[in-house]
């Protein structure tokens, strides 16, 4: 079996006196899929913008490919192979889906002054990866404005794969989705782990999570509540541990009580 | 075009059908187009002219719609870049008068060649350009306040120099100076064809028009254009340079306007220190009219060039229409508030999500 290819132990990044992200540590195989769980605080965009090269950790190993890595810019770590996909995107909505798909990375051919813009290429590429990742979009001339939710997120994952990458870094890519549409993107993260890709999902939702999921690292205020591999933890468990177990019976117990009397 | 069968017909074969794409009415996919307004705006003004004015839809007439839409076109198309790149420039009016002023103090007083004097005021365009881009992404500031201040700095350099060096607000006697003869050519000479007398600056207005809509459509440039005005952040997340880009457009608006100043102080002979002043919301209504939108991120230089040719109609319509020129402000008034609907049409209807 081939080792992980991104890897962190006991991770540790401070702003000023603030202590942002203390002793986590958790993997990700080319061909699975690290889950990062937690509420809001909990430390996760921080460990994203590790990964995405934006901030640099202060305690800890950060590992790629077995090796000791530190990445200076974003540009740093997409060139190792780490893609990150933003809650926003980065997707223009005036513009055709061909076009957004290859904004920053055009194609050209043809030499000095006539050097231009590869449309066909850029639109037959389009068409092709989108359909390899079983995205069916149905006109890649449409702009990206009329795609719903769903289809703009598998857009924009295509994308990162197209792009040479090898980890796929997904920020809370089903959080303002519906049921079905979160479902979709559910579909293309499977897919993408099909071809290959260590894929890093981060959400706030174990009923997202743990279908997909192969590890699953969960973050409380920064720390590692754990780090367990699938045949080690239940969905329950889960769910309990993300919301810190006591605090959500307790509110349960708390709700019951404002419900009123039933008439019948 | 062997573009359109790319796009249209499925070079993947027939497994690439997909029963949700409907066959896309002709009427529908036109629409889609940033130029549809302008376009049917044009056809419009043009067979009201020619059916009642007898002159309009002469080689006279067409000589003279013409002549004004050319200088106005070039200026309307790069400013349709700019406003696409999410910009606007009040200075470009005004900027065509410095221009015209540095070639005619240069010659005149100066006693400078006329094409060192045309390449000196392109320099001069140049560094307005890079100043009023510069301050727009170093400060952030809105490019409406930045170039109203470069507009007003640029009004009163105009007429303040003026009165310094001459004693007048306008300074002439351009043909009389060296070079004068061969730069008319190049810029300001009429052909006569049919008995029609056309401008060289209507080939300049082409000529910029097709070069404008294929750096657009067709170069790493234009896909970047569209994204620094569509969304900046996005771009600048997949790596495009947008500062770079913005300070590019300001520089092409404000060179292009130093070229345009030229062809008119060639033309006129001599040139007024409070030229130009207002031409700069011409240049943005052409462009709107042509499918800018005025918050970026959509439009079309082709649409641009044909809002300019409107304008030039409909001012020499209503001169063979006899009625008196005041009219002309509310025609422009009323094509202004149809456009600028239109596009907001077309932006809500390619923003709606299916």
């Amino acid at each position: 079996m081939t080792g992980p290819y991104l890897e962190v132990r006991d991770l540790g990044k401070r702003y000023g006196n603030i202590i942002a992200l203390a002793g986590v540590s958790t993997r990700v195989h080319p061909g699975t899929v690290t889950c990062v769980l937690g509420d809001n605080g909990a430390g996760k965009s921080t460990l994203i913008k590790i990964f995405a090269g934006v901030h640099q950790h202060d305690e800890g190993e950060l590992l790629v490919d077995g090796a000791q890595a530190r990445f200076a810019s974003p540009r740093d770590a997409l060139d190792r192979g780490i893609a990150t996909v933003y809650q926003d995107l980065a997707l223009v909505p005036l513009m055709s889906v061909w076009r957004n798909f290859f904004l920053g990375n055009e194609p050209t051919r043809g030499f000095g002054p006539w050097r231009r813009f590869d449309v066909r290429l850029a639109r037959q590429t389009t068409r092709r990866e989108l359909a390899a990742m079983g995205i069916d979009i149905r006109d890649p001339d449409q702009p990206v404005g009329q795609l719903s939710g769903g289809e703009r997120q598998s857009v924009a994952i295509a994308r990162a794969v197209h792009f040479g990458a090898r980890v796929l870094v997904l920020d809370e890519p089903t959080s303002a989705l519906g049921v079905k549409q979160a479902g979709v993107v559910l579909r293309y993260i499977v897919q993408a782990r099909e071809r290959g890709l260590a894929v890093v999902f981060i959400t706030h939702n174990p009923h997202h999570a743990y279908p997909v999921g192969d590890r699953f690292l969960i973050l409380n205020r920064g720390r590692s509540l754990g780090d367990f591999a699938k045949a080690e933890v239940s969905r329950d468990e889960l769910t309990q541990l993300m919301a810190g177990g006591a605090e959500l019976e307790a509110l349960s117990h708390e709700l019951e009580l404002l419900r009123p009397p039933s008439p019948s | 075009m062997a573009t359109v069968t790319a796009r249209r017909g499925r070079p993947d074969g027939p497994e690439a059908y997909d029963e949700r794409l409907g066959r896309v009415g002709l009427g529908r996919r036109l629409l889609a187009r940033p130029e549809l307004g302008a376009g049917v705006g044009a056809v419009a003004v043009f067979a009201f002219f020619a059916v009642y004015t007898d002159q309009f839809a002469t080689a006279r007439g067409i000589g003279n719609m013409l002549d004004p839409a050319a200088t106005l076109g070039i200026m309307a198309v790069v400013v349709a870049l700019l406003m696409i790149g999410g910009e606007f420039d009040l200075s470009a009016g005004v900027m065509t008068a410095s221009s015209g002023l540095v070639i005619a103090m240069l010659t005149t007083e100066a006693g400078l060649n006329v094409w060192p004097a045309i390449l000196l005021a392109l320099a001069f365009g140049a560094l307005v350009g890079l100043a009023n881009g510069l301050l727009v992404v170093r400060t952030g500031l809105p490019s409406f306040i930045v170039t109203l201040g470069t507009f007003l700095v640029l009004q009163g350099l105009n007429l303040g120099v003026t009165k310094v060096v001459t004693g007048t607000v306008q300074v002439g006697g351009v043909h009389r100076t060296e070079g004068y003869d061969s730069a008319f050519a190049m810029f300001a000479r009429t052909f006569s064809i049919a008995g029609g007398d056309y401008r060289i600056t209507i080939l300049w207005w082409l000529g910029v028009t097709a070069l404008a809509t294929w750096v657009l459509l067709r170069t790493r440039a234009g896909n970047w254009v569209f994204s620094v005005g569509g969304n900046p952040a996005a771009a600048r997340s997949v790596g495009v340079p947008v500062a770079r880009t913005k300070v590019l457009l300001f520089v092409t608006v404000s060179v292009t306007a130093a070229l345009v100043g030229a062809m008119l102080v060639l033309r006129l002979r001599s040139v007024q220190a409070n030229q130009g002043i207002g031409d700069e919301f011409q240049f943005i209504i052409a462009a709107v009219i042509g499918g800018c939108l005025l918050t970026g991120g959509y439009g079309s230089a082709v649409g641009a060039a044909v809002g300019a040719l409107i304008f030039g109609m409909a001012k020499q319509g209503i001169v063979f229409a006899g009625w008196d020129s005041d009219w002309f402000q509310l025609f422009l008034g009323v094509l202004l508030l149809l456009a600028a609907m239109l596009n907001h049409y077309v932006r809500w209807r390619a923003e709606a999500r299916r």
